[in-house]
């Protein structure tokens, strides 16, 4: 059997321009569908029913809205600055499409000319393009909230770049930890390299896992940290002079901005679209796809199938969806922190928490590396207990007492104080 | 620009505060200096349309930064007249404007007034109506609290417990529906009695209420009750000690937050207050933290105050059996010449009294609510006087929010639990 060949010349094109369209109409399409769950999801949560009236279980309802948008009218205040004003929602909308482009979402497919890799766009820096794309989204809320010339708008925009600058740090320093491990920053040899070691990097980076969590809702703005747009503070941040399609631009940034936030911490930390087990793993190596190494270093050729291909899609949009679920239930769950609180968690306690982890994750490949150990399951174990230690001092320390051992219910029993009729009044009785 | 500058000196009420000793502490004077234009501060006008304002409340903040520098509150968006429109209303005609001034409770509007229109009368209720309104008052101290509640959670971007709240809000409006009608103008008192005896079967779906509310608020307690997040945005933000507290008239779970134990049902108890069974939970802070835990306890004794007053609810009639302030039954008007006679008189000249004039403080939801009234001895009094709790507790709201953030400034009017209609009245 002939070595498999990736796809080339004008078969390579048109699977290109497939994927561009393919990816590109299930982001829009998820981001539609986002704003459908999320409103029945917190319906859900909330003892309520949801928009169900709109086709067969509300599902037609994201088309209901997004023609209501479009012939809304667009409104334009009359002192903003127009440019900057239109251009708003656009610099918001287009960082948070092109990002999902690097992102693997299935193991690559045969087809009768070639092997076609699933990923628009293999690209070697990866990681870094993703990071670099992702904050130019914040221009769209500055320029949006500034030209807007509303005070709400305004501080919405500052406190939205404040906080864009504050925890893209700390994103990036859990992503080292996953560089380190991952040993590039192409995002299919992460994948691979998290089948090699038996471990997805949720589990040896467990710490690095909940940075990044933490750091991604940060940065795509949503509550606990939606400073930006905090409703009752600023009424509705940087997108308070806005309507009609400019205004349902925002909300899609942002939900475009879950999603390929999801999909990315798939990627990095639950294997993209690697399922257990070994039959799946598929890598290009010197020109060969590879599933893995024989004992005595020879490769072993991956066979790639339609039907894994349908697997390891269905995995990684599994994947992905939990991300998203969990994206709207904290948001129904939890308050809201405070703007000096959202910055002071991530300059006091992301960023030297991040800096001493990645120091702890390189020492300990350093040791394991000159002890010799191979890239392998036990490597992973090690790696994985260390991090556990690493992760539960750190909750221990965020919590500080609170949740978890309820320091909060001592004090509500201290406050409580009795007073029963016919003993007069005393203060701090 | 000139300052407006507004002084004025309260020493403290024996009756109140610590120790019962008058101190004399006066007020800081009220000096909020003129905003000027083109300052490096910002102005921003929060309200009076804004979702955390709950209501007609503008407030004017020059930020720097985000920090409150000043914040002045503008009042009187929700101006109706009440207390004039009252002086052109036989006592019981005044009866719907009350519950208008605090739609959020307004049973508890509707007792007070009442109650004192009845000392300065010099009419006496019968204890079944005594127990009844006591079951209304309690019931209406829960729905306002939910209210305080449910916003204050949304405020702190907590969208769940509003709707778990008002739920619970729902079954209390339904209530006040299957008993007066109406489920927020319940307009429910009568001078002498009660607009009616309670339906059948309503006591039932108050045990039912009380059965089941105590795990909604069970619930949204460990929702946000130890919750980290709640914890740093309310503790330590605006804080107001006993001291100042006191000064500046606060009353209600405001001031007991503060660690004042005053409590009117305690100190100064109403219809037999002080044999219920039931505990005033204060703080130590007075902090927006405190004020909600204060409340939190308050609704838990209010279902307590509520079981102990339905196990002894009496029965017999609800209104005072004299012909000259209660009203008599339809059926006795068609049939009874003395019961048409009474009516007549009543409907046309109204009750009257002695002159004089009397103060009647209850503990409404939001504090110390006192009816004013003055009678010359006429069907309808010469001046209604309403001591609103909001509109005391909004005044300090400059001196909390000082210094904080502009999200401590929505926390900290949020905590003071204020409602407009009885501010602005």
């Amino acid at each position: 059997m002939d070595a498999l060949q990736p796809v080339s010349g004008i078969a390579g094109f048109i699977a290109s321009v497939a994927k561009v369209v393919l990816v590109f109409a299930g982001v829009m399409l998820t981001v539609a569908y986002m704003t459908l769950a999320e409103r029945r999801v917190s319906a859900w949560i909330q003892d309520r029913i949801g928009p169900n009236r709109v086709g067969p279980f509300g599902l037609l309802q994201p088309i209901a809205d997004g023609l209501k948008n479009l012939l809304k009218e667009e409104t334009l205040p009359a002192k903003s600055s127009k440019l900057f004003f239109l251009m708003g929602p656009m610099i918001a909308l287009m960082p948070a499409l092109v990002t999902f482009a690097v992102i693997p979402f299935a193991a690559p497919l045969p087809t009768h000319w070639g092997v076609v890799d699933m990923v628009v766009a293999d690209v070697p820096i990866g990681i870094l393009y993703i990071l670099a794309i992702t904050s130019l989204g914040v221009y769209g809320l500055v320029l949006g909230g500034w030209a807007s010339n509303n005070k709400y708008a305004l501080l919405g925009g500052m406190r939205a770049s404040a906080q864009m600058v504050s925890y893209e740090v700390a994103l990036g320093l859990s992503v080292v930890a996953v560089l380190i491990l991952a040993g590039n920053v192409t995002l299919t040899q992460v994948v691979w390299q998290q089948q090699q070691l038996h471990f997805w990097f949720a589990f040896p980076l467990s710490l690095a896992f909940i940075l990044f969590l933490a750091s991604a809702y940060a940065e795509t703005n949503r509550l606990p940290f939606d400073m930006p747009e905090a409703e009752s503070e600023l009424v509705a941040g940087y997108h308070t002079e806005y309507s009609g399609m400019k205004y349902a631009m925002f909300p899609m940034a942002e939900y475009a901005n879950m999603v390929t936030s999801s999909a990315l911490m798939a990627t990095l930390f639950l294997g993209g679209w690697d399922l257990p087990g070994s039959w799946d793993n598929m890598f290009w190596y010197h020109g060969q796809l590879i599933s893995g190494f024989a004992a005595n270093g020879s490769v072993i050729l991956a066979h790639p199938a339609l039907w894994k291909t349908l697997l390891t899609f269905v995995a990684f949009a599994i994947k992905t969806a939990f991300f998203l679920v969990v994206y709207i239930w904290v948001r129904w769950t939890l308050p809201r922190f405070r703007y000096d609180q959202v910055m002071a968690l991530g300059w006091k306690v992301l960023l030297p928490t991040g800096l001493g982890y990645v120091m702890l994750i390189a020492g300990a490949t350093l040791v394991l590396d000159q002890l010799g150990l191979p890239w392998g399951f036990t490597y992973g174990l090690i790696l994985t207990v260390l991090s556990g230690l690493a992760t539960a001092g750190f909750l221990v320390f965020l919590d500080r007492g609170h949740t978890i051992f309820g320091a909060a219910a001592a004090r509500d029993q201290k406050t409580i104080v009795r007073h029963r009729a016919g003993v007069p009044a005393q203060a701090g009785d | 620009m000139a300052q407006k500058t507004i002084e004025y000196t309260v020493g403290r009420n024996p009756e109140m505060g610590p120790g019962g000793l008058p101190t004399a502490s006066p007020l800081e004077p009220f000096d909020i200096p003129e905003p000027q234009l083109g300052s490096e501060h910002m102005l921003i006008n929060i309200g009076p349309q804004h979702p955390a304002t709950h209501g007609v409340l503008r407030l004017v903040c020059e930020l720097d930064g985000e920090t409150v520098l000043n914040v002045t509150p503008h009042i009187g968006f929700l101006h109706s007249s009440f207390e004039k429109l009252g002086e052109y209303r036989t006592w019981n005609q005044i009866v719907p404007l009350t519950d208008r001034m605090d739609y959020l409770a307004p049973l508890i509007y509707n007792c007070a007034y009442v109650m004192a229109v009845e000392k300065l009368l010099g009419i006496e209720v019968t204890e079944r109506c005594k127990v009844v309104r006591v079951i209304l008052m309690e019931l209406d101290r829960i729905f306002g609290h939910l209210l305080w509640l449910g916003t204050t959670a949304i405020d702190v971007g907590a969208f769940t417990p509003f709707l778990y709240t008002f739920e619970e809000r729902e079954r209390i409006y339904r209530m006040h529906e299957g008993y007066t009608g109406a489920r927020i103008t319940t307009s429910a008192t009568r001078v002498g009695g009660m607009m009616a005896d309670l339906p059948e079967g309503w006591i039932g779906e108050l045990e039912h209420f009380l059965d089941t509310f105590p795990r909604t608020l069970a619930e949204v307690h460990r929702l946000l009750t130890n919750n980290q997040i709640l914890i740093g945005r309310t503790q330590g933000v605006g804080a107001i000690g006993p001291e100042d507290a006191v000064n500046y008239g606060f009353t209600g779970p405001n001031l007991r937050a503060s660690g004042v134990a005053y409590d009117v049902r305690k100190d100064n108890p109403y219809y037999d207050y002080e044999t219920y069974d039931f505990e005033v939970p204060i703080g130590e802070n007075g902090d927006c933290y405190d004020r909600y835990l204060v409340r939190m306890e308050e609704m838990n004794q209010s279902v307590s105050i509520l079981r102990q007053a339905i196990d002894r609810l009496p029965d017999g009639p609800i209104n005072n059996p004299d012909p000259a302030v209660s009203l008599p039954s339809k059926t006795d008007c068609m049939s009874d010449m003395e019961s048409m006679i009474h009516h007549f008189k009543l409907i046309t000249e109204g009750i009257k009294g002695p002159p004089g004039d009397c103060y009647y403080p209850v503990e409404a939801s939001k504090g110390e609510l006192g009816m004013y009234l003055v009678s010359d001895g006429g069907p309808k009094p010469v001046r209604w006087r309403v001591r609103p709790p909001s509109f005391v507790n909004i005044s300090v709201i400059n001196k909390l929010a000082q210094g904080h953030l502009i999200a401590d400034l929505i926390m900290i009017n949020a905590s003071l639990d204020i409602v407009l209609g009885e501010i602005d009245r």
